[in-house]
Protein backbone atom coordinates (compact mmCIF):
# COMPACT_ATOMS: atom_id res chain seq x y z
CA UNK A 1 0.00 0.00 0.00
CA UNK A 2 1.46 3.23 -0.86
CA UNK A 3 0.34 5.84 1.04
CA UNK A 4 2.88 8.52 -0.39
CA UNK A 5 0.66 8.14 -3.87
CA UNK A 6 -2.29 7.86 -2.38
CA UNK A 7 -2.22 11.23 0.29
CA UNK A 8 -0.32 12.90 -2.93
CA UNK A 9 -3.40 12.06 -5.13
CA UNK A 10 -5.21 13.83 -2.52
CA UNK A 11 -3.97 16.67 -2.10
CA UNK A 12 -4.01 16.58 -5.97
CA UNK A 13 -7.26 16.76 -5.87
CA UNK A 14 -8.02 18.77 -3.16
CA UNK A 15 -5.87 21.68 -5.10
CA UNK A 16 -7.52 21.40 -8.72
CA UNK A 17 -11.04 21.02 -6.61
CA UNK A 18 -10.40 24.26 -4.63
CA UNK A 19 -8.54 26.57 -7.86
CA UNK A 20 -10.68 25.34 -10.57
CA UNK A 21 -14.60 25.36 -8.68
CA UNK A 22 -14.74 29.26 -8.23
CA UNK A 23 -13.24 29.79 -11.32
CA UNK A 24 -15.93 27.38 -13.34
CA UNK A 25 -18.83 28.83 -10.92
CA UNK A 26 -18.16 32.30 -12.02
CA UNK A 27 -17.77 30.79 -15.87
CA UNK A 28 -20.39 28.72 -16.22
CA UNK A 29 -22.91 31.51 -14.71
CA UNK A 30 -21.69 33.85 -17.77
CA UNK A 31 -21.98 31.25 -20.13
CA UNK A 32 -25.95 30.07 -18.47
CA UNK A 33 -27.30 33.65 -19.16
CA UNK A 34 -25.09 35.46 -22.14
CA UNK A 35 -25.67 34.94 -25.26
CA UNK A 36 -22.93 36.32 -27.86
CA UNK A 37 -21.43 35.30 -31.60
CA UNK A 38 -19.20 32.36 -31.15
CA UNK A 39 -20.83 30.99 -27.76
CA UNK A 40 -20.98 27.81 -29.29
CA UNK A 41 -16.86 27.58 -30.24
CA UNK A 42 -16.12 28.42 -26.84
CA UNK A 43 -18.14 26.02 -25.36
CA UNK A 44 -16.59 23.59 -27.95
CA UNK A 45 -13.63 24.46 -26.52
CA UNK A 46 -14.25 23.73 -23.19
CA UNK A 47 -15.81 20.57 -23.65
CA UNK A 48 -12.57 19.34 -25.83
CA UNK A 49 -10.79 17.95 -22.88
CA UNK A 50 -13.75 15.44 -22.19
CA UNK A 51 -12.96 13.59 -26.14
CA UNK A 52 -8.94 14.09 -26.58
CA UNK A 53 -7.55 11.52 -25.19
CA UNK A 54 -5.08 11.83 -21.96
CA UNK A 55 -2.50 10.80 -24.09
CA UNK A 56 -2.85 13.77 -26.45
CA UNK A 57 -2.86 16.63 -23.87
CA UNK A 58 -0.18 14.90 -21.74
CA UNK A 59 1.62 15.35 -25.23
CA UNK A 60 1.05 18.77 -25.13
CA UNK A 61 1.93 19.91 -22.16
CA UNK A 62 4.97 17.72 -22.18
CA UNK A 63 5.71 19.43 -25.70
CA UNK A 64 4.34 22.58 -24.64
CA UNK A 65 5.44 23.37 -21.20
CA UNK A 66 8.76 21.82 -21.27
CA UNK A 67 12.24 23.57 -20.60
CA UNK A 68 12.24 22.76 -24.97
CA UNK A 69 9.19 25.52 -25.44
CA UNK A 70 9.34 29.21 -25.08
CA UNK A 71 6.31 28.89 -22.61
CA UNK A 72 8.06 26.33 -20.44
CA UNK A 73 11.21 28.60 -20.28
CA UNK A 74 8.75 31.55 -19.19
CA UNK A 75 7.09 29.94 -16.76
CA UNK A 76 9.85 28.60 -15.53
CA UNK A 77 11.70 32.16 -15.09
CA UNK A 78 8.63 33.74 -14.10
CA UNK A 79 7.52 31.13 -11.23
CA UNK A 80 11.22 30.23 -10.57
CA UNK A 81 9.68 26.56 -10.95
CA UNK A 82 9.46 24.28 -13.78
CA UNK A 83 5.91 22.92 -14.43
CA UNK A 84 6.72 19.38 -15.84
CA UNK A 85 7.95 16.75 -13.96
CA UNK A 86 6.46 18.56 -10.67
CA UNK A 87 3.42 18.72 -8.93
CA UNK A 88 3.22 22.26 -9.65
CA UNK A 89 2.23 20.88 -13.35
CA UNK A 90 0.17 18.27 -12.14
CA UNK A 91 -2.23 20.79 -10.85
CA UNK A 92 -2.29 22.53 -13.99
CA UNK A 93 -3.09 19.82 -16.24
CA UNK A 94 -5.72 18.44 -13.87
CA UNK A 95 -7.55 21.57 -13.89
CA UNK A 96 -7.28 22.13 -18.05
CA UNK A 97 -8.52 18.00 -18.02
CA UNK A 98 -11.40 18.67 -15.38
CA UNK A 99 -12.69 22.13 -17.15
CA UNK A 100 -15.53 20.23 -18.57
CA UNK A 101 -16.27 18.12 -15.63
CA UNK A 102 -16.81 21.44 -13.68
CA UNK A 103 -18.07 23.65 -15.80
CA UNK A 104 -21.01 21.06 -17.57
CA UNK A 105 -23.42 20.56 -14.30
CA UNK A 106 -22.84 24.28 -13.15
CA UNK A 107 -23.96 25.82 -16.18
CA UNK A 108 -26.98 23.32 -16.31
CA UNK A 109 -27.82 24.56 -12.64
CA UNK A 110 -27.77 27.95 -13.56
CA UNK A 111 -29.91 27.48 -16.80
CA UNK A 112 -32.45 26.05 -14.77
CA UNK A 113 -32.79 29.39 -11.88
CA UNK A 114 -36.01 30.93 -13.39
CA UNK A 115 -35.10 34.32 -14.55
CA UNK A 116 -38.33 35.69 -12.69
CA UNK A 117 -36.50 35.15 -9.05
CA UNK A 118 -33.13 36.58 -10.39
CA UNK A 119 -35.28 39.56 -11.72
CA UNK A 120 -37.22 39.75 -8.70
CA UNK A 121 -34.13 40.03 -5.87
CA UNK A 122 -32.86 42.99 -8.74
CA UNK A 123 -35.76 44.27 -8.33
CA UNK A 124 -36.24 44.68 -4.57
CA UNK A 125 -32.25 46.40 -4.93
CA UNK A 126 -30.14 43.35 -4.08
CA UNK A 127 -26.78 44.03 -5.58
CA UNK A 128 -25.60 41.53 -8.21
CA UNK A 129 -23.10 39.90 -5.81
CA UNK A 130 -25.59 39.67 -3.22
CA UNK A 131 -27.65 38.15 -5.36
CA UNK A 132 -25.11 35.18 -6.45
CA UNK A 133 -24.95 34.19 -2.80
CA UNK A 134 -27.81 34.74 -1.72
CA UNK A 135 -29.81 33.49 -4.21
CA UNK A 136 -28.14 31.75 -7.18
CA UNK A 137 -25.50 29.54 -4.87
CA UNK A 138 -28.40 28.26 -2.76
CA UNK A 139 -30.28 26.84 -5.94
CA UNK A 140 -27.31 25.58 -8.33
CA UNK A 141 -25.57 23.88 -5.14
CA UNK A 142 -26.26 20.52 -6.32
CA UNK A 143 -24.80 21.25 -9.76
CA UNK A 144 -21.55 22.37 -7.40
CA UNK A 145 -21.45 19.40 -5.31
CA UNK A 146 -21.48 17.34 -8.68
CA UNK A 147 -18.75 19.11 -10.44
CA UNK A 148 -17.22 19.09 -6.81
CA UNK A 149 -17.71 15.30 -6.97
CA UNK A 150 -16.49 14.60 -10.72
CA UNK A 151 -13.57 16.79 -10.52
CA UNK A 152 -12.32 15.13 -7.24
CA UNK A 153 -12.52 11.83 -8.12
CA UNK A 154 -11.41 12.24 -12.07
CA UNK A 155 -8.51 13.96 -10.50
CA UNK A 156 -8.28 10.91 -8.17
CA UNK A 157 -8.18 8.52 -11.02
CA UNK A 158 -6.30 10.50 -13.90
CA UNK A 159 -3.77 8.26 -15.51
CA UNK A 160 -2.45 9.49 -18.98
CA UNK A 161 -1.70 12.71 -18.61
CA UNK A 162 0.12 11.72 -15.45
CA UNK A 163 2.35 9.16 -17.20
CA UNK A 164 3.21 11.18 -19.95
CA UNK A 165 4.27 14.70 -18.19
CA UNK A 166 5.28 13.66 -14.65
CA UNK A 167 7.82 11.64 -14.72
CA UNK A 168 6.37 8.75 -11.84
CA UNK A 169 8.58 10.72 -9.20
CA UNK A 170 7.74 8.97 -5.36
CA UNK A 171 6.25 11.93 -3.47
CA UNK A 172 6.01 14.58 -6.59
CA UNK A 173 4.51 13.41 -9.62
CA UNK A 174 3.93 9.32 -8.37
CA UNK A 175 0.24 9.54 -7.84
CA UNK A 176 -2.16 6.32 -6.76
CA UNK A 177 -2.99 5.65 -10.61
CA UNK A 178 0.70 5.31 -11.26
CA UNK A 179 1.73 3.73 -8.54
CA UNK A 180 -0.88 0.95 -9.29
CA UNK A 181 0.50 0.74 -12.56
CA UNK A 182 4.06 -0.13 -10.79
CA UNK A 183 2.98 -2.24 -8.00
CA UNK A 184 1.32 -4.08 -10.93
CA UNK A 185 4.18 -3.94 -13.25
CA UNK A 186 6.63 -5.57 -9.95
CA UNK A 187 4.26 -8.24 -9.38
CA UNK A 188 3.04 -6.59 -6.51
CA UNK A 189 -0.21 -7.91 -6.88
CA UNK A 190 -1.17 -7.60 -3.38
CA UNK A 191 -0.51 -3.80 -2.84
CA UNK A 192 -2.19 -3.30 -5.77
CA UNK A 193 -5.33 -4.85 -4.97
CA UNK A 194 -5.33 -2.97 -1.63
CA UNK A 195 -4.80 0.42 -3.58
CA UNK A 196 -7.55 -0.45 -6.09
CA UNK A 197 -10.17 -1.44 -3.08
CA UNK A 198 -9.03 1.69 -1.30
CA UNK A 199 -10.13 3.98 -4.21
CA UNK A 200 -13.36 1.45 -5.22
CA UNK A 201 -14.75 1.92 -1.39
CA UNK A 202 -14.09 5.80 -1.77
CA UNK A 203 -15.82 5.74 -4.98
CA UNK A 204 -18.79 3.92 -3.74
CA UNK A 205 -19.22 6.33 -0.44
CA UNK A 206 -18.56 9.60 -2.22
CA UNK A 207 -21.41 8.63 -4.75
CA UNK A 208 -23.19 7.59 -2.38
CA UNK A 209 -23.28 10.38 -0.10
CA UNK A 210 -23.54 13.06 -3.23
CA UNK A 211 -26.14 11.22 -3.75
CA UNK A 212 -28.48 11.43 -0.49
CA UNK A 213 -26.74 15.21 0.29
CA UNK A 214 -28.32 16.35 -3.47
CA UNK A 215 -31.64 14.53 -2.84
CA UNK A 216 -31.76 16.23 0.69
CA UNK A 217 -30.56 19.87 -0.61
CA UNK A 218 -33.03 19.44 -3.51
CA UNK A 219 -36.02 18.78 -1.29
CA UNK A 220 -35.04 21.36 1.06
CA UNK A 221 -34.88 24.36 -2.07
CA UNK A 222 -37.51 22.59 -4.18
CA UNK A 223 -36.33 20.29 -6.76
CA UNK A 224 -36.58 22.39 -9.99
CA UNK A 225 -33.45 20.82 -11.16
CA UNK A 226 -33.07 16.93 -11.76
CA UNK B 1 -18.84 41.90 0.16
CA UNK B 2 -17.63 40.25 2.94
CA UNK B 3 -18.84 36.71 1.71
CA UNK B 4 -16.50 37.01 -1.12
CA UNK B 5 -13.46 38.57 0.27
CA UNK B 6 -13.65 35.54 2.68
CA UNK B 7 -14.48 32.63 0.28
CA UNK B 8 -11.47 34.27 -1.92
CA UNK B 9 -8.97 34.34 1.33
CA UNK B 10 -10.23 30.83 2.33
CA UNK B 11 -9.10 29.78 -1.41
CA UNK B 12 -5.90 31.18 -0.76
CA UNK B 13 -4.55 30.02 2.07
CA UNK B 14 -5.84 26.33 1.29
CA UNK B 15 -4.15 26.47 -1.68
CA UNK B 16 -0.99 27.98 -0.16
CA UNK B 17 -0.47 25.32 2.38
CA UNK B 18 -1.33 22.47 0.01
CA UNK B 19 0.57 23.92 -2.90
CA UNK B 20 3.87 24.27 -0.97
CA UNK B 21 5.38 20.66 -1.21
CA UNK B 22 7.15 19.57 1.85
CA UNK B 23 10.43 21.06 0.63
CA UNK B 24 12.93 18.06 0.44
CA UNK B 25 15.69 19.55 2.06
CA UNK B 26 17.70 16.59 1.84
CA UNK B 27 19.68 16.02 -0.69
CA UNK B 28 17.72 13.15 -2.34
CA UNK B 29 18.22 13.08 -6.47
CA UNK B 30 15.65 11.76 -8.04
CA UNK B 31 16.66 8.62 -10.38
CA UNK B 32 15.15 6.99 -13.50
CA UNK B 33 15.80 3.54 -14.31
CA UNK B 34 15.10 0.98 -17.13
CA UNK B 35 12.26 -1.12 -15.61
CA UNK B 36 14.21 -4.47 -15.93
CA UNK B 37 16.98 -3.63 -13.38
CA UNK B 38 14.41 -2.95 -10.67
CA UNK B 39 14.34 -5.83 -8.94
CA UNK B 40 18.14 -5.33 -8.36
CA UNK B 41 18.28 -1.94 -8.49
CA UNK B 42 15.87 -1.47 -5.48
CA UNK B 43 18.36 -3.99 -3.47
CA UNK B 44 21.39 -2.15 -4.77
CA UNK B 45 19.20 1.01 -3.12
CA UNK B 46 18.41 -0.35 0.16
CA UNK B 47 22.28 -1.40 0.51
CA UNK B 48 23.11 2.20 -0.25
CA UNK B 49 21.10 3.79 2.03
CA UNK B 50 22.38 1.23 4.95
CA UNK B 51 25.98 1.47 4.16
CA UNK B 52 25.65 5.57 3.31
CA UNK B 53 22.66 6.86 4.84
CA UNK B 54 21.85 8.14 1.97
CA UNK B 55 18.60 7.90 -0.26
CA UNK B 56 17.53 7.88 -3.56
CA UNK B 57 14.06 8.23 -5.15
CA UNK B 58 14.06 5.53 -8.09
CA UNK B 59 11.46 5.71 -10.64
CA UNK B 60 11.13 2.87 -12.99
CA UNK B 61 9.80 2.88 -16.42
CA UNK B 62 10.99 2.50 -20.68
CA UNK B 63 14.37 3.93 -21.37
CA UNK B 64 12.82 5.90 -24.47
CA UNK B 65 10.07 7.72 -22.70
CA UNK B 66 12.94 8.87 -19.86
CA UNK B 67 15.10 10.17 -22.57
CA UNK B 68 12.31 12.26 -23.84
CA UNK B 69 11.48 13.19 -20.65
CA UNK B 70 14.93 14.04 -19.75
CA UNK B 71 14.80 16.35 -23.08
CA UNK B 72 12.00 18.12 -22.06
CA UNK B 73 13.36 18.48 -18.19
CA UNK B 74 12.57 15.95 -16.33
CA UNK B 75 14.44 16.38 -12.80
CA UNK B 76 16.38 13.40 -12.93
CA UNK B 77 20.30 13.50 -11.84
CA UNK B 78 20.92 9.92 -12.95
CA UNK B 79 20.02 7.73 -15.76
CA UNK B 80 20.09 3.86 -16.18
CA UNK B 81 19.03 3.56 -19.58
CA UNK B 82 18.36 -0.74 -20.62
CA UNK B 83 20.22 0.29 -23.54
CA UNK B 84 23.58 2.41 -24.01
CA UNK B 85 21.87 3.49 -27.46
CA UNK B 86 19.52 5.73 -25.63
CA UNK B 87 22.40 7.33 -23.56
CA UNK B 88 23.60 8.51 -26.91
CA UNK B 89 20.84 9.55 -27.62
CA UNK B 90 20.84 11.61 -24.53
CA UNK B 91 24.41 12.67 -25.25
CA UNK B 92 23.39 13.93 -28.65
CA UNK B 93 21.49 16.32 -27.53
CA UNK B 94 23.00 17.77 -24.56
CA UNK B 95 27.19 17.41 -25.38
CA UNK B 96 28.11 18.34 -21.94
CA UNK B 97 27.06 14.95 -20.79
CA UNK B 98 29.93 12.71 -19.74
CA UNK B 99 30.58 9.15 -21.36
CA UNK B 100 28.58 7.52 -18.69
CA UNK B 101 29.73 3.84 -17.50
CA UNK B 102 28.71 0.47 -18.44
CA UNK B 103 26.96 -1.30 -15.55
CA UNK B 104 25.79 -4.39 -16.75
CA UNK B 105 25.02 -6.76 -19.74
CA UNK B 106 21.46 -7.85 -19.57
CA UNK B 107 20.16 -11.05 -21.13
CA UNK B 108 16.98 -12.52 -22.07
CA UNK B 109 14.69 -15.44 -21.23
CA UNK B 110 11.67 -17.32 -22.28
CA UNK B 111 9.25 -17.64 -19.29
CA UNK B 112 5.88 -19.07 -19.24
CA UNK B 113 3.18 -19.31 -16.08
CA UNK B 114 2.82 -22.30 -14.38
CA UNK B 115 0.81 -25.08 -16.36
CA UNK B 116 1.71 -23.40 -19.27
CA UNK B 117 2.04 -26.04 -22.58
CA UNK B 118 4.80 -24.11 -23.87
CA UNK B 119 8.12 -26.24 -23.33
CA UNK B 120 10.84 -24.13 -22.41
CA UNK B 121 14.45 -24.43 -23.76
CA UNK B 122 16.65 -22.18 -25.24
CA UNK B 123 16.66 -22.53 -28.92
CA UNK B 124 13.34 -22.00 -28.65
CA UNK B 125 12.17 -25.88 -30.23
CA UNK B 126 8.93 -26.08 -28.01
CA UNK B 127 7.81 -22.59 -28.67
CA UNK B 128 8.36 -24.10 -32.58
CA UNK B 129 6.35 -26.73 -31.66
CA UNK B 130 3.31 -25.23 -30.30
CA UNK B 131 3.34 -22.78 -32.95
CA UNK B 132 3.43 -25.20 -35.45
CA UNK B 133 0.67 -27.41 -33.65
CA UNK B 134 -1.31 -24.14 -33.93
CA UNK B 135 -1.95 -24.26 -29.95
CA UNK B 136 -0.18 -20.68 -29.40
CA UNK B 137 -2.40 -18.03 -29.01
CA UNK B 138 -0.20 -15.30 -27.24
CA UNK B 139 2.92 -14.63 -26.76
CA UNK B 140 4.77 -11.29 -24.82
CA UNK B 141 7.66 -9.17 -25.44
CA UNK B 142 8.24 -5.39 -24.84
CA UNK B 143 7.59 -3.07 -27.42
CA UNK B 144 10.37 -3.80 -30.15
CA UNK B 145 9.97 0.30 -31.11
CA UNK B 146 11.49 1.50 -28.22
CA UNK B 147 11.89 -1.18 -25.76
CA UNK B 148 15.89 -2.72 -25.93
CA UNK B 149 14.73 -5.93 -24.23
CA UNK B 150 11.71 -6.23 -27.21
CA UNK B 151 14.12 -5.03 -30.01
CA UNK B 152 16.47 -7.73 -29.29
CA UNK B 153 13.46 -10.32 -28.59
CA UNK B 154 12.48 -9.43 -32.28
CA UNK B 155 15.71 -9.86 -32.82
CA UNK B 156 15.85 -13.73 -31.32
CA UNK B 157 12.65 -14.70 -33.39
CA UNK B 158 13.85 -13.61 -36.60
CA UNK B 159 16.93 -14.89 -36.37
CA UNK B 160 15.37 -18.40 -35.47
CA UNK B 161 13.15 -17.61 -38.63
CA UNK B 162 10.27 -17.58 -36.00
CA UNK B 163 8.96 -13.87 -36.67
CA UNK B 164 6.56 -13.87 -39.10
CA UNK B 165 4.30 -16.82 -38.13
CA UNK B 166 4.43 -15.63 -34.71
CA UNK B 167 3.74 -12.22 -35.36
CA UNK B 168 -0.24 -12.14 -35.44
CA UNK B 169 0.45 -13.99 -31.87
CA UNK B 170 2.79 -11.43 -30.19
CA UNK B 171 1.17 -9.15 -27.48
CA UNK B 172 3.75 -5.64 -26.71
CA UNK B 173 4.40 -4.29 -23.58
CA UNK B 174 5.18 -0.92 -22.93
CA UNK B 175 8.09 -1.48 -21.32
CA UNK B 176 9.78 -5.42 -20.46
CA UNK B 177 8.47 -5.31 -17.08
CA UNK B 178 4.94 -5.14 -18.26
CA UNK B 179 6.15 -7.32 -20.83
CA UNK B 180 6.65 -10.04 -18.28
CA UNK B 181 3.87 -9.17 -16.07
CA UNK B 182 1.86 -10.45 -19.67
CA UNK B 183 3.77 -13.80 -20.20
CA UNK B 184 2.63 -14.98 -16.62
CA UNK B 185 -0.33 -13.68 -16.66
CA UNK B 186 -2.26 -17.01 -17.48
CA UNK B 187 -3.89 -15.24 -20.41
CA UNK B 188 -0.48 -15.72 -22.70
CA UNK B 189 1.28 -19.35 -23.24
CA UNK B 190 4.60 -17.22 -22.05
CA UNK B 191 7.08 -14.32 -23.43
CA UNK B 192 10.71 -13.35 -24.00
CA UNK B 193 11.82 -11.04 -21.11
CA UNK B 194 14.63 -9.99 -19.04
CA UNK B 195 16.47 -12.55 -17.02
CA UNK B 196 16.78 -10.20 -13.96
CA UNK B 197 13.11 -9.92 -13.91
CA UNK B 198 12.63 -13.80 -14.13
CA UNK B 199 14.70 -14.34 -11.46
CA UNK B 200 13.33 -12.06 -9.08
CA UNK B 201 11.20 -14.25 -6.24
CA UNK B 202 8.13 -12.15 -7.19
CA UNK B 203 8.35 -13.57 -10.37
CA UNK B 204 9.11 -16.99 -9.62
CA UNK B 205 5.75 -17.33 -7.63
CA UNK B 206 4.04 -17.16 -10.61
CA UNK B 207 5.82 -18.91 -13.61
CA UNK B 208 9.10 -20.18 -14.53
CA UNK B 209 11.74 -19.75 -17.39
CA UNK B 210 15.25 -20.81 -18.92
CA UNK B 211 17.94 -18.11 -20.07
CA UNK B 212 18.46 -17.45 -23.92
CA UNK B 213 22.08 -18.08 -25.68
CA UNK B 214 23.56 -14.48 -25.39
CA UNK B 215 24.57 -15.50 -29.41
CA UNK B 216 21.50 -15.09 -30.58
CA UNK B 217 21.28 -11.57 -30.08
CA UNK B 218 23.33 -8.10 -29.83
CA UNK B 219 24.95 -7.46 -26.52
CA UNK B 220 22.15 -5.51 -24.37
CA UNK B 221 25.02 -3.34 -22.79
CA UNK B 222 23.48 -0.97 -19.98
CA UNK B 223 25.06 2.21 -19.68
CA UNK B 224 24.00 4.92 -16.84
CA UNK B 225 24.86 8.55 -17.28
CA UNK B 226 24.70 11.35 -14.61
CA UNK B 227 22.56 14.43 -15.97
CA UNK B 228 23.61 17.98 -15.52
CA UNK B 229 21.38 18.31 -12.40
CA UNK B 230 23.37 15.55 -10.38
CA UNK B 231 23.95 16.65 -7.24
CA UNK B 232 26.12 15.01 -4.61
CA UNK B 233 23.97 11.96 -3.76
CA UNK B 234 23.50 11.41 -7.39
CA UNK B 235 27.25 11.05 -7.67
CA UNK B 236 28.13 8.87 -4.64
CA UNK B 237 25.38 6.49 -5.94
CA UNK B 238 26.71 6.62 -9.51
CA UNK B 239 30.09 5.41 -7.88
CA UNK B 240 28.10 2.87 -5.74
CA UNK B 241 26.88 1.50 -8.68
CA UNK B 242 29.82 0.66 -9.80
CA UNK B 243 30.97 -0.91 -6.33
CA UNK B 244 31.55 -4.55 -5.65
CA UNK B 245 28.91 -5.08 -3.60
CA UNK B 246 26.33 -3.40 -6.24
CA UNK B 247 28.28 -5.43 -9.17
CA UNK B 248 27.52 -9.11 -6.85
CA UNK B 249 23.66 -7.40 -7.24
CA UNK B 250 23.35 -7.22 -10.39
CA UNK B 251 25.13 -10.29 -11.31
CA UNK B 252 22.88 -12.24 -8.62
CA UNK B 253 20.27 -10.60 -10.62
CA UNK B 254 21.26 -12.64 -14.14
CA UNK B 255 23.22 -9.73 -15.30
CA UNK B 256 26.59 -10.03 -17.29
CA UNK B 257 29.24 -7.67 -15.42
CA UNK B 258 30.89 -5.23 -17.66
CA UNK B 259 34.65 -4.83 -17.37
CA UNK B 260 35.61 -2.33 -15.18
CA UNK B 261 37.95 -0.47 -16.91
CA UNK B 262 35.88 -0.96 -20.10
CA UNK B 263 34.71 3.09 -20.12
CA UNK B 264 35.36 5.95 -17.55
CA UNK B 265 34.59 4.95 -14.29
CA UNK B 266 35.74 8.13 -12.29
CA UNK B 267 34.89 11.19 -14.15
CA UNK B 268 37.72 13.65 -13.43
CA UNK B 269 35.52 16.42 -12.92
CA UNK B 270 33.93 14.46 -10.12
CA UNK B 271 37.74 13.74 -8.59
CA UNK B 272 38.25 17.10 -8.74
CA UNK B 273 35.54 18.92 -7.21
CA UNK B 274 35.62 16.16 -4.42
CA UNK B 275 32.31 15.29 -4.40
CA UNK B 276 33.06 11.85 -4.35
CA UNK B 277 33.97 9.82 -1.31
CA UNK B 278 35.60 7.05 -2.00
CA UNK B 279 34.67 5.72 1.94
CA UNK B 280 31.30 4.84 1.34
CA UNK B 281 31.44 2.67 4.22
CA UNK B 282 31.12 5.43 6.68
CA UNK B 283 27.64 6.03 7.57
CA UNK B 284 26.89 9.82 6.76
CA UNK B 285 25.51 11.67 9.94
CA UNK B 286 23.23 14.54 9.57
CA UNK B 287 21.37 14.23 6.74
Amino acid sequence: MDWEALWLSIKLSSVTVIILIPFAILASRFLAYHHFTGKSWVEALIMVPLVLPPTVIGYYLLVGLGSQSWLGRFLEQVLGQQLVFHFSGLVVASIIVNIPFAIQPIQRAFESVPQEVRDAAACCGMSPLKILFKIELPLVWPGVLTALVLCFSHVLGEFGVVLMMGGNIAGETKTVAISIYDSVQAFDFASAGQMSLVLLLFAITVLALTTSMSRRLGRAYGSRHS
Amino acid sequence: MKHWFKLVSVCVVLVSSLVSVPARSDDVPAIAAASNIKFALDEIASQFTQDTGRKVNISYGSSGNFVAQIRHGAPFQLFLSADEKYIHQLQKYDASLGEGTLYAVGRLAIAAPKYSPLELDPELEGLKSLLKAGKLQRFAIANPDHAPYGERAREVLQGLGLWDSLKPKLIYGENVSQAAQFAVSGSTQGGLIALSLAIAPQFQAMGHYKVIPEALHTPLTQRMILTSKAGETAKVFYQYLQSDSARQVFSDFGFGLPEPDQSETVKPALVKSKLVKPELSQPETGN
